[in-house]
């Protein structure tokens, strides 16, 4: 019961781009199609469940008993840059159509704030605190993260197929109406505010 | 391009937030009160300030090919001294920033300008150009923020002058922040249109 809370909590009510504003990049530039879309949240999925793994490892048996927990930023940054990297080398050799599929957006994660976000925010997170930071936890909630983006990056792919056949103000073109979309996306997705209860 | 020039174009035509849409992130999530604001524009400001001035002292050292890594590094270093800081001189805006500021070392901004700029020109130059930037970036901050914190809370760096029955909440949460920066952003553009088009006709008549 408190993995299926804990998960709608990350899917809906925490939604990582519309109530964190996390991963904004991508949500404003890979959104002009479902499918790119679609794409974009797999990629974003497999490299942030594999980057939560190794870096709440990390966090858990290096960082901390060592303590040196200041250089936590350096670490994880240079952690998800290589393995994004590495991630881009074995795919391209081991399964071609998967990198078909995933390559293009591969690059793009590095510098998408979302991944590194979500890796220092899982050792803050108080219900995996509360489980000794396990790290099957701090997975789990990574990928319901991930799934959260997802929805709302192919939700809005949705909307601006749409917008493209509507006539809009000239200075409103492009970003601007984006944004504003998204703000009344936001507020849809309020609606699922105390949808969990806060631990 | 003269000095005066390289530290003030970030301030309006090339504004990193505004115009160039980089640094989104903690345009739309800092912007709750204008203090916050000011806080994240300085700690951007100084990060973007410091890596310049090292990207470009050592540009001639660092191999072209593994470039990006030695970039993030030093970035990532500056990022954790204003991180330690922040939390040992002001922990309450260490609390309210809260991962934003670890996450600075993401900002496309600062990686934006390492690359662009500071790895190809010289040292006061990088030096003018990163203040300059940072500057753009804090003033984009502030206009967002005294947008939000005016309507959402009734009040300005903290001194309230509306009553908090009168407050507009939805402009404080998540909503609000998207629908302030993508009118304000409007403005800008439609501003910039009416300019240049005046500018082609004064053109035309002189001919």
């Amino acid at each position: 019961m408190e993995y299926i809370l804990m998960i709608i909590g990350a899917v809906l009510v925490n939604n990582i781009i519309l109530v964190q504003f996390l991963g904004i990049c991508p949500f404003l530039g890979v959104s002009s199609k479902v499918n790119t879309a679609l794409g974009m949240g797999a990629a974003v999925t497999f490299v942030m469940a594999l980057a939560t793994l190794v870096t709440s490892a990390l966090q858990k048996y290096v960082l901390v008993p060592l303590n040196i927990t200041f250089l936590q930023t350096i670490v994880f940054i240079l952690v998800i840059a290589s393995l994004v990297q590495m991630v881009e080398i074995m795919l391209k050799k081991m399964s071609p159509s998967l990198y078909k599929a995933l390559g293009v957006y591969l690059p793009l994660i590095t510098t998408n704030c979302a991944v590194l976000g979500i890796a220092i925010k899982v050792t803050e997170q108080p219900l995996i605190a509360a489980h000794g930071f396990s790290i099957i936890d701090s997975t789990i909630y990574s990928v319901a993260i991930a799934i959260g983006f997802t929805l709302a990056i192919v939700i809005f792919a949705g909307l601006r197929e749409q917008m493209e056949l509507v006539d809009i103000p000239k200075g409103m073109k492009g970003v601007p109406i984006a944004l504003i979309t998204a703000g009344i996306l936001a507020m849809a997705f309020m609606g699922f505010n105390g949808l969990v209860p806060l631990p | 391009m003269s000095k005066v020039k390289i530290l003030t174009k970030g301030f309006f035509k090339e504004n990193p937030s505004l115009i160039l849409v980089l640094g989104m992130c903690p345009t739309l999530a800092v912007t709750t009160s204008v203090n916050n604001a000011i806080g994240m524009g300085a700690a951007t400001t100084f990060v973007l300030l410091m890596s310049n001035l090292i990207i470009s002292l050592l540009k001639n050292v660092i191999p072209d090919k593994v470039r990006i890594p030695c970039f993030i590094v030093i970035i990532a270093t500056f990022v954790s001294i204003v991180d330690l800081i922040i939390q040992g001189f002001v922990p309450a805006l260490s609390e309210s920033l809260g991962v934003f500021i670890p996450l600075i070392v993401v900002n496309c901004i600062v990686l934006g300008r390492a690359e662009a700029f500071a790895s190809k020109n010289g040292v006061i130059d990088s030096i003018l150009d990163g203040l300059g930037m940072g500057i753009g970036f804090t003033i984009s901050l502030i206009l967002v923020a005294a947008v939000r914190e005016i309507l959402g809370a009734g009040s300005f760096m903290g001194f309230q002058f509306i009553p908090s029955d009168y407050n507009i909440l939805i402009f404080v949460l998540a909503p609000g922040a998207f629908l302030v920066l993508g009118f304000i952003m409007a403005l800008m553009r439609h501003i910039i249109n009416r300019v240049t088009e005046k500018r082609k006709n004064k053109m035309c008549a002189a001919k």
